[in-house]
């Protein structure tokens, strides 16, 4: 089990503040593998040499909050995420986005829209303001790229509800992100089917483990994994607490 | 088997079966090999560790029972399926190959479990009592059943996680299956739907939109949360029922599979 990498320690002291975009690559990089998510962040941060996926957030500090609410604020987060990330996919499709293609990904652009305004509705004034998604190092006109991202997301939102089911008190929440869950995880093997067809990736090895089981992931490692694609800081130690 | 991951696991509930894993090691070696006594302490605290990590209540042991009569039936399909010549074309056989192997994973793994108190394998008719006759010589008879058992699935597991909310390792091994079943449900809907000649069929579910319709009531659902969602972001009914899967109870399951099992 990893704990969340402290910045301050790996940065190198003070010295973090001259630290070159490389050398953060490099420690990002870093912190990203010692994520449970594996290969999934090992994918992502070295999906894109040309740009820095992870310069970590410029914007606001955001702080999700505790208990329940700090769960369903951590989902509205990721929600925000996708749902911004399906409206770009949809608003600049990629070069060569077959009719069939294009019908699924907005499908799951209007399901991650609901979700994220289901949950905006649901928290009310307790709910964190919107995100300010940094997409830089997604190069949006390929395919490759688009879909590599979306099964990024859609695996990352998978392992995030499932590992923060146990952490919900109330039961109507819980089976509420039960409900959302399965969406999620019928996206994630629609989209591998899209880049690998009639494989066995749709549920791959490569993302479930011995027991044929999908990851469950504390919202620490998840936070981290997501972190080069929000530019606000996002912190969610109480989460569930 | 990663030994070291299921000890991990064991000590995120158990904060001492490192140790007491240790303390059975080092009376082990003391006593030599010799010692009958001394090499049943390991697999006797391994087991008394395997006991806590798996300290189900009684409702949990029943909600693993019923997932296990649900992986039994799973298995047996897929294991029948894809045995069965001629039956799968070669362009699927990776696909169910896969999600066979899953439903044979999740068994060994239930099995595992509950130990002592996991229920015997029933005896299936998968002719649904002659309901689908053709049911290992027609394709399209075959990627529906399979279609409405994943979906099937994915139902009854998110039906139980509020049982299972004080047994929390528990609550997430089922929610690590459940997530599986709903990708397997995704790719076999896709499937059924070209072998039905059914574009409405995707691999989420629309309104209550399925090969075999009466398993899947109650997922045209619009209200979550207490709120009906109708108009949301401005948005179709078809999107807001498909942006949420709906639970079954064990009741509605149970009668949706009873007729699987040999009596």
């Amino acid at each position: 089990m990893n704990k969340n990498t402290d910045t301050k320690n790996s940065s190198g002291k003070r010295e973090g503040e001259i630290a070159s975009v490389v050398n953060r690559r490099l420690f990002l990089r870093s912190a990203g593998l010692a994520t449970s998510l594996g290969t999934i962040v090992i994918a992502a941060a070295c999906s894109d040499d040309d740009h820095d996926p992870m310069i970590p957030g410029t914007g606001d500090a955001v702080d999700l909050g505790s208990g329940d609410i700090g769960v369903l604020n951590y989902a509205y987060a990721l929600e925000q995420l996708e749902a911004a990330f399906y409206i770009q996919v949809i608003t600049t499709p990629y070069m060569g986005m077959s009719d069939a293609e294009k019908a699924i990904l907005t499908d799951i652009r209007d399901h991650e829209v609901i979700h994220r305004d289901f949950f905006k509705a649901a928290l009310g004034d307790k709910a964190i303001k919107g995100l300010t998604p940094n997409f830089g190092a997604i190069d949006f006109s390929k395919r490759d790229a688009v879909l590599g991202a979306a099964k990024l997301f859609e695996d990352t939102g998978v392992a995030a509800y499932n590992g923060a089911g146990k952490l919900i008190k109330d039961p109507n929440y819980l089976l509420l992100a039960g409900k959302i869950v399965s969406v999620e995880a019928r996206h994630a093997a629609v989209i591998r089917d899209l880049i690998n067809p009639k494989s066995a990736d749709f549920a791959g090895d490569d993302i479930l483990d011995a027991n044929g089981m999908d990851k469950a992931v504390a919202p620490a490692d998840i936070l981290a994994a997501v972190k080069g694609f929000v530019k606000d800081t996002i912190t969610g130690a109480n989460v569930g607490k | 088997m990663d030994i070291f991951k299921i000890i991990d696991k064991f000590q995120q509930i158990d904060g001492d079966a490192i140790g007491r894993l240790e303390y059975a090691s080092r009376r082990h070696f003391m006593n030599r090999i010799g010692s009958k006594l001394a090499s049943a302490a390991i697999p006797m605290a391994f087991a008394s560790i395997v006991n806590k990590a798996f300290a189900q209540s009684a409702g949990a042991i029943d909600v693993l029972n019923y997932a296990l009569t649900l992986e039994y039936l799973e298995d047996e399909f897929y294991k029948a399926g894809n045995a069965a010549a001629g039956l799968i074309p070669a362009s699927d056989k990776v696909i169910f190959t896969q999600i066979g192997k899953h439903e044979t994973q999740h068994v060994a793994f239930l099995v595992k479990a509950l130990g002592a108190k996991a229920i015997t394998k029933p005896s299936f008719d998968f002719t649904y009592k002659g309901g689908f006759a053709d049911i290992f010589s027609n394709y399209k008879t075959f990627v529906t059943v399979s279609s409405a058992l994943e979906d099937t699935g994915v139902r009854a597991y998110k039906g139980q996680a509020g049982a299972l909310q004080m047994d929390p390792q528990i609550l997430e091994y089922a929610l690590q299956v459940h997530s599986v079943e709903a990708r397997h449900a995704a790719v076999a809907r896709r499937l059924a739907a070209a072998q039905l000649g059914n574009p409405a069929m995707k691999g989420w579910i629309t309104g209550k939109e399925g090969a075999v319709p009466a398993i899947y009531a109650g997922e045209e659902n619009m209200t979550q949360g207490g709120v009906n969602l109708k108009g949301l972001a401005s948005k179709s009914d078809a999107a807001v029922t498909e942006a949420f899967d709906e639970p079954l109870t064990k009741e509605a399951v149970l009668a949706i599979a009873g007729p699987f099992i040999k009596p």
